[in-house]
């Protein structure tokens, strides 16, 4: 369960002054939903993310994620929150297993449990013929596996997701979005955010549309459809942030 | 604080750092080489050099003395002198170091000399140039003999006692111990090296765990897990630490190491002539003295460089916080190296300058118990400092995304 409660994060810039890249954000996100954050660069995803997994501080507002506030309980939230996003990288110098197994180390697990849930995820995620081997030695797709292990390794029931395809070739693209799928299927609740139409489309249960760090409009995609007049999304975004 | 967390941390941080080979150089490498280097290599290569200019036979120039054949013809029969023609541009010979010496003999010098009138031989050399140096000192220690057999015949013909121009001796004798002696030779150097190790020996790894992992992208994912930031820094920390000691032991270790060596090797070259800046004696005491006193530079370093290249956006960025750092750091080591430059109460408050100064004074074989203590605890009141300034700026997120 994820509730975002007015949302507000500002930064300083030297040349821009005081700059509000999330004004006022308020959604929520049930048990086993999918809650994609559909916008263009610079509209704020990223940032909204971040707080929602407690990377950034809000500047105001709050967020109740997995049942704990972000601001009050950052810890408890961090160890209920698998994070996974384009700049999430992995250490180049440690193995496969070694990333994985560290995380699982941070977020306190015994020996006896990361052995285990290593084993398992390497199995699910066919990771094993790689295990050992250095991660700045492996290819795209198996970095995105790697990166995928990490983030289930304290099998948390929240994930947040910030555009997790960027960059990616097709293939790598379906692994991720087979897995968001999964995630939902496992009861788990998901945010992810993106510009890729399709990918909305595909997965998500329910949809906000964010522009200049505002939260336009918000629904089912029937919702925004009836509320709009529009069937095509990419019509009906361009219509939202142009209004 | 959770040390289960700062260890987990810690320990990767060592295993990915022992993987990188740049840390590598710079942790290992470098000091086991720089040592052996500067003692062995400077010693030996200063004392071939010196034997070159020692062993040559100066050219020397006889100016005048037509009316003293006895003189010109003692000094051609001087073995380690070559007297060659003269010429009227002598000074620029000498200048150019066509020939090292020259030496001009007086109008009716011998008959002065036998009457007992005062004259004066002039020599002639180039001031600083060691070889002319050579030279000169063999015309001297020759007019000197000469000066003194005369002397000695006017005494006798006088029938008079020869003490009568030598009515005493003069010996002085060193009380100092002997690593004393030497340590004020190449004492001073060493603290200098040791220092500006500890610190190259903690930049690269503080650069690599802080903007390193910035530029690389794996701050963010670092921060999604559960341990607080507080945590992390110090398990960062203590690795940048470890690569800080492990320079400065390997440096400290491999300077004992070429210095006995080295030792046995100038004095072989030399063919055992006791030079006194050869006699250096380090003990264990004054091993396990100097790293404690550089153990709190240490930290200090350490938790500074951190702190410096945490607020970097890049590599790049952090080299260019550090590279000015290097000669900050260097100036008050050089400074120690000054004549004059003594421990005093204030001076050891200044950091970097007490470590340097006090541990020149125990290569030297000093051991000032209070001032060690003193040093000791205002070094560990900025290492103190800035872990604190490191472990408050991992927490602002305006310098973890910084952009």
């Amino acid at each position: 369960m994820i509730e975002a409660l007015h949302l507000i994060k500002r930064f300083h810039d030297n040349k821009r002054g005081t700059v509000c890249a999330v004004d006022n954000v308020s959604f929520s996100c049930r048990q086993g939903q999918i809650y994609g954050l559909l916008g263009a660069n610079g509209a704020g995803k990223t940032t909204t993310l971040r707080m929602l997994a407690t990377i950034l501080a809000p500047s105001e507002g709050t967020a109740i994620v997995a049942g704990f506030d972000v601001i009050k309980n950052p810890q408890m939230v961090r160890s209920r929150v698998g994070f996974l996003s384009a700049a999430t990288a992995l250490y180049g110098r440690l193995t496969a297993r070694e990333m994985v197994e560290y995380f699982g180390r941070l977020h306190g697990l015994d020996e006896m449990t990361l052995r285990l849930r290593i084993d398992e995820l390497f199995e699910r995620l066919e990771m094993n013929e790689f295990r050992d081997r250095r991660c700045d030695k492996l290819s795209t797709g198996m970095k995105q596996k790697v990166s995928i292990a990490r983030t289930l390794i304290h099998d948390p029931s929240v994930m947040i997701f910030d555009e997790p395809t960027l960059g990616l070739d097709v293939m790598a693209a379906r692994t991720i979005v087979k897995f968001i799928r999964e995630c939902r299927d496992n009861g788990k609740t998901v945010v992810f955010s993106t510009h890729v139409m399709s990918e909305v489309e595909k997965l998500c249960d329910r949809i906000g549309i964010v522009h200049g760090g505002e939260l336009l409009a918000e629904g089912t995609l029937v919702d925004l459809r009836a509320q709009f007049g529009i069937q095509d999304l990419e019509a009906l975004f361009v219509k939202v942030v142009e209004s | 604080m959770s040390l289960r967390n700062i260890g987990i941390v810690y320990r990767k941080e060592l295993i990915d750092s022992l993987r990188d080979r740049r840390t590598l150089i710079s942790m290992i490498i470098v000091p086991l080489l720089v040592m052996p280097l500067l003692t062995i290599g400077m010693g030996v290569l200063s004392i071939a050099l010196v034997g070159v200019a020692m062993r040559e036979v100066p050219q020397v120039m006889i100016l005048g003395g037509q009316d003293s054949p006895g003189v010109v013809a003692d000094l051609h029969r001087v073995k380690d002198l070559q007297i060659v023609p003269s010429k009227p541009d002598y000074a620029a010979e000498i200048s150019n170091k066509k020939i090292r010496a020259a030496v001009e003999i007086p109008e009716g010098f011998e008959a002065k000399l036998a009457a007992g009138e005062l004259s004066t031989v002039k020599i002639y050399m180039y001031e600083g140039e060691l070889k002319s140096g050579f030279g000169a000192d063999r015309l001297q220690r020759f007019f000197r003999e000469l000066r003194d057999r005369s002397i000695r015949e006017h005494l006798q013909a006088r029938n008079l006692p020869e003490n009568l121009a030598h009515p005493f001796d003069i010996l002085e004798t060193n009380v100092a111990p002997p690593e004393k002696v030497g340590g004020a030779v190449l004492g001073g150097l060493v603290p200098y090296f040791v220092t500006l190790l500890c610190l190259t020996g903690a930049m690269y790894p503080a650069m690599d765990l802080t903007a390193g992992e910035k530029e690389r992208g794996t701050i963010e994912t670092l921060l999604c897990s559960p341990v607080s930031r507080t945590h992390l820094v110090m398990g960062k920390f203590l690795m940048v630490l470890t690569a800080s000691i492990a320079t400065a032991v390997l440096a400290i270790t491999s300077m004992a190491l070429s210095f006995g060596a080295g030792k046995q090797m100038l004095l072989g070259i030399t063919k055992g002539a006791s030079d006194p800046a050869l006699q250096i004696a380090i003990t264990a005491k004054g091993l396990i003295s100097i790293f404690f006193v550089v153990l709190p530079l240490a930290v200090f370093f350490s938790a500074a460089l951190l702190a410096l290249s945490l607020f970097a956006k890049s590599f790049k960025e952090a080299q260019s916080y550090i590279s000015p750092l290097m000669i900050i750091v260097a100036m008050p080591a050089i400074a120690s190296l000054l004549p004059g430059v003594e421990l005093s109460p204030a001076l050891a408050l200044i950091p970097v300058l007490n470590t340097s100064l006090v541990s020149k004074e125990i290569i030297a074989g000093t051991f000032h118990c209070n001032m060690i203590a003193l040093i000791f605890l205002s070094s560990s009141f900025y290492a103190g400092i800035a872990i604190a300034i490191a472990v408050k700026l991992f927490q602002r997120e305006d310098v973890l995304f910084r952009t």
